[in-house]
């Protein structure tokens, strides 16, 4: 089975890179998904077909929050920017420049981990399972 | 810009993928205790202790009928080692070179995996680390040259951890040499002698710089807490025309939950060592 989901050798991984490697791509497809139906949607004819995507969409819609907020909880600095980002009123590309505060002063929950190399480091993290 | 100053070093973007590319490639050889213990983290450079959950008492109460304790903390280490590179090197990395001179950066990242190797399993005292086999507190079980009767002492190690109430799977670090000899050797019938540890372990043989002799111990989790505040990285120190001087740096602590998780085998020579401090 293709492992494009992993931009370096799956081997030389540790399991929690690999897990969040593979929400990341779920998150992708969920997104697509969304996009694949919107453009459906905008071109069937037929009611209770439309009816059927635009259920279909909603479960779409619900995997791919869930899906981000996996990734939010285990990323405390991608967290803590979104916080500054999404819900929040007024024009997102000034909220988007705010969030960069984040940046310099960190995640404000320091116990929970970072984003594997977030940290400047080589992002190796754990090892545990590797043999040899 | 962070603390490792990676901004202000003369180096290309090319340059840092293949000095990284190199550190992990030594690193993910070497870092064998990584591959038997709980990782945390990593919880960034400004995360300075770990949590005990304990208290001490405090010499004095500032205001009498209060009864004084103070938390206890176990404060992280920050290994640095520094290494040098050639600028000449960087420059040809840059113009696409593949075999650039980069043997200052593998030893020092081997010798960085290999003061986490040491602090893990034999102990840092000056560090307040209590080692896995330092916390043991069953019988070390001498191995011998002799490894065809390896299986026995593995198999008499597994016992002991399971009479301990300790379960597996359980994996074995095994110094480079052992698991040299290991790895060469076959049993009656040509067995591979590799294979017939890891059925006894049912889990994975370590090679493991730092380890004298082996340790056998399990890896069900919650037994040995390797707590990361910065993750290995590499940072800036200063450069002139010809040279670029970095470092590896990582932070961390480590404490035995449950020091009967774990049996140490040492080598004769291990054990000669042992008696002698």
């Amino acid at each position: 089975m293709p492992t494009e989901q992993y931009h370096e050798p799956p081997g030389e991984l540790p399991e929690d890179v690999r897990t969040f490697a593979r929400m990341c791509t779920s998150l992708i497809e969920e997104a697509e998904a969304i996009g694949w139906y919107a453009q459906r949607l905008a071109l069937e004819q037929d009611s209770d077909a439309a009816a059927i995507m635009l259920d279909a969409q909603e479960e779409e819609f619900k995997h791919f929050s869930m899906d981000l907020e996996y990734l939010l909880r285990r990323a405390p600095l991608w967290r803590a920017v979104a916080q500054r980002v999404l819900f929040q009123p007024g024009d997102i590309t000034e909220n988007g420049d705010a969030a960069e505060e984040v940046f310099e002063e960190g995640p404000d929950d320091d116990e929970a981990p970072l984003i594997p190399g977030s940290d400047g480091s080589l992002g190796i993290g754990s090892l545990k399972g590797m043999q040899r | 810009m962070n603390h490792l100053l990676r901004d202000i070093a003369p180096i290309t973007d090319a340059g840092w993928q293949e000095l990284e590319d190199e550190a992990r490639r030594q690193l993910v050889a070497s870092l064998a205790a990584r591959k038997l213990v709980d990782f945390s983290g990593p919880r960034g450079w400004q995360h300075s202790a770990t949590n005990l959950g304990r208290t001490e008492t405090v010499g004095s109460a500032v205001v009498e009928g209060v009864a004084p304790v103070r938390r206890r903390v176990l404060p992280l280490v920050e290994p640095r080692v520094p290494f040098t590179l050639s600028r000449a090197e960087l420059d040809d990395i840059a113009r696409g070179a593949e075999d650039a001179d980069l043997d200052d950066l593998a030893q020092a990242a081997r010798r960085i995996a290999l003061a986490e190797n040491v602090a893990v399993f034999n102990g840092w005292d000056a560090a307040g680390i209590t080692g896995i086999t330092q916390a043991s507190p069953h019988q070390p079980i001498g191995i011998t040259d002799d490894l065809t009767t390896c299986p026995r002492h593995i198999a008499r190690a597994v016992e002991v951890l399971l009479s301990s109430g300790v379960g597996g799977p359980y994996g074995l670090a095994l110094s480079p040499e052992v698991y040299k000899s290991v790895v060469e050797t076959t049993e009656h019938g040509g067995y591979p002698l590799f294979d017939h540890l890891r059925k006894i372990l049912d889990g994975p043989l370590v090679w493991a710089p730092g380890v004298d002799g082996g340790v056998v111990l399990s890896l069900r989790g919650g037994d040995f807490l390797f707590e990361c505040g910065q993750d290995i990285a590499i940072g800036y120190d200063n450069h002139d025309a010809e040279n670029v001087e970095l470092y590896f740096v990582e932070s961390f602590s480590f404490r035995v939950a449950t020091p009967e998780a774990a049996v140490a085998l040492p080598t004769a020579a291990a054990k000669a060592t042992r008696r002698r401090r």
